[in-house]
């Protein structure tokens, strides 16, 4: 047994060598020429090269969708077979409807949903007027309350993952660029700051989940960079659309932690991070999940 | 009368689990290496339900990260670790007992958790609540529980 304490180092690089041997063959699974195009016309960019402050990081940034079933990913090709453009559609009719005491609705001044396609993909972003990073859920809620004069939607509500669906699905296609730079930049750190910290009994940070191990299966699922270009998500799991913040409040709890709040300065910090990972790749939401 | 037989029964449970004989994870006493060469319930375990533990969701979850050809009546054996197979080959009783208990002084940085850890964590979570833990905070799995899975693992020979 004195044998194995000398040999420690070297079967510590035993380990590691059998691990990055593994994610070798998971990868395999990835990036396998396979491409998404939705209705036959909105072309995603399912992979690319990463983003500057990730090269060395990644070879290649990839969509969660390229890690799902065939069944999963053909659900989202077809907005016949998505589940999440029926609560994109519902908000299609909010957005036409009179809200709050001024007589407005999200019409009124902005012409139609398609006139935010831009949004999206540049969301979360610098607010200049409040002087903080707003995510796309914050900016609704600004119009409503200030602009409307209705009461904000919850920040996880039905109705505000279905506004977010609409919002995404007039964007698809484009190319996601978030700013982090500027006067986002300490907005940006603070989230990059949580990403690697190792939460909870279990100590896991996102980095040693979607980082270290996407490619690999941990338990039954199979490990994704853990994007969020494709959100909200409509999940098969729980049969709704599931928001961004979510989908972090999910990830955090099940490291045995105690979790941020959803729309908490904590989770938009990390959301403004998380979506500049994924800079290059392209808006897929609502998009389909398992 | 009734209250009596309760207090007497909480009495007995807190006498068992209370083991004078049990290392509380704090005292644990681990060499350079990370290896512990006494067993924390000061007998050895028992390898069968070490398997439950290994296996069980809330409890070690090991197979989660790592795949064992022994254990393949358990579905979804993960990849984040290494294959366990002749793993009782590799390390001795110590060395695999300092893993279970903290894997982070075999392995710095290591992605596996600590089973038998009680400080130290950033914002720990009341199990998967998402909850804030009160009061104090007990090691993932039990002495028990580490000894049982010390024990199975000894029995994964090349
Ligand atoms: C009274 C006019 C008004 C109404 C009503 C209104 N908005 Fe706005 N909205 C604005 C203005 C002005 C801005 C730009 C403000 C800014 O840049 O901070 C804006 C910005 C936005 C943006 C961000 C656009 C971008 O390019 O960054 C979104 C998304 C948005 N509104 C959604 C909505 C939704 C959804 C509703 C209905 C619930 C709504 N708005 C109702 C005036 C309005
Ligand atoms: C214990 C491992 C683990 C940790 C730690 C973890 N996640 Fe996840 N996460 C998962 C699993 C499993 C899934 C579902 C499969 C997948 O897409 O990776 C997932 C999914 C996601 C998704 C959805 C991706 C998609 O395309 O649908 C996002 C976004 C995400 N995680 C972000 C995070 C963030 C941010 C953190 C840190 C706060 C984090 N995760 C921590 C395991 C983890
Ligand atoms: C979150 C993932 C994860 C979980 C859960 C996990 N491990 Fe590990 N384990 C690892 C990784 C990764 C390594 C490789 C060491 C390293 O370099 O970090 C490892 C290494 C080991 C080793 C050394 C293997 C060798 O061949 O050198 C043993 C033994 C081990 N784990 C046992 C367990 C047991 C028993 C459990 C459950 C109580 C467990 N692990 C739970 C990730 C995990």
């Amino acid at each position: 047994m004195v044998t194995i304490k000398k040999n420690r180092l070297g079967l510590m690089g035993g380990a590691a060598v059998a691990a990055l041997a593994f994610a070798g063959t998971a990868m395999a699974d990835i990036g396998d020429n396979e491409s998404l195009v939705v209705n036959g016309e909105i072309e995603m960019v399912i992979e690319t090269d990463p983003p500057e402050h990730l090269q060395g990081v990644f070879d290649r940034i990839y969509s969660g969708w390229v890690f799902r079933s065939d069944e999963t990913q053909a659900m989202q090709a077809d907005d016949f077979e998505n589940p999440g453009m029926i609560f994109a559609d519902q908000a299609r009719e909010a957005f036409d409807t009179v809200m709050g005491s001024e007589g407005n609705s999200c019409a009124t001044c902005h012409e139609n949903p398609e006139s935010l396609a831009d949004v999206r993909s540049t969301y979360p972003v610098w607010d200049e007027e409040h002087g903080t990073v707003q995510t796309v859920e914050l900016q609704v809620n600004e119009c409503m309350t200030e602009r409307m004069g209705a009461e904000p939607y919850g920040y996880d509500s039905q109705e505000m993952r279905n506004m977010s669906a609409l919002i995404s699905s007039v964007g698809r296609g484009r190319i996601i660029n978030v700013a982090m730079d500027g006067p986002a930049q300490e907005t940006w750190e603070q989230g990059r700051e949580i990403y690697y910290t190792r939460y909870g009994l279990l100590e896991l940070s996102c980095a040693n989940c979607h980082e270290q191990n996407y490619g690999n299966n941990i338990r039954a699922d199979h490990l994704s960079q853990g994007q969020i270009n494709a959100f909200p998500a409509y999940r098969l799991r729980n049969a709704q659309l599931n928001s961004v913040h979510g989908r972090f409040r999910g990830c955090i709890r099940d490291t045995r932690a105690e979790t941020f709040a959803v729309g908490s300065p904590e989770f938009v910090a990390l959301e403004l991070y998380v979506a500049t990972r994924g800079n290059g790749l392209t808006v897929e939401g609502p998009s389909i999940r398992n | 009368m009734k209250r009596h037989t309760l207090l007497a029964a909480i009495l007995t449970m807190a006498a068992t689990t209370l083991n004078a004989d049990v290392i509380a994870p704090s005292d644990v006493v681990m060499n350079e290496y990370g290896d512990i060469s006494e067993s924390l319930t000061g007998e050895g375990g028992n390898p069968e339900r070490g398997i439950e533990v290994m296996t069980d969701r809330g409890l070690g979850n090991c197979i989660a990260c790592h795949q064992v050809t022994a254990l393949e009546e358990f579905q979804f054996h993960g990849e984040v670790g290494p294959s366990l197979d002749g793993v009782g080959s590799r390390w001795d009783a110590a060395a695999l007992r300092g893993i279970v208990v903290n894997a982070k002084n075999a392995f710095p940085d290591s992605v596996m958790p600590s089973f038998y850890r009680v400080d130290g964590f950033i914002r720990p979570g009341d199990g998967y609540t998402g909850r804030a833990i009160e009061g104090p905070i007990s090691p993932i799995l039990s002495a028990q529980d580490v000894e049982d899975i010390v024990a199975y693992l000894q029995t994964l020979t090349d």
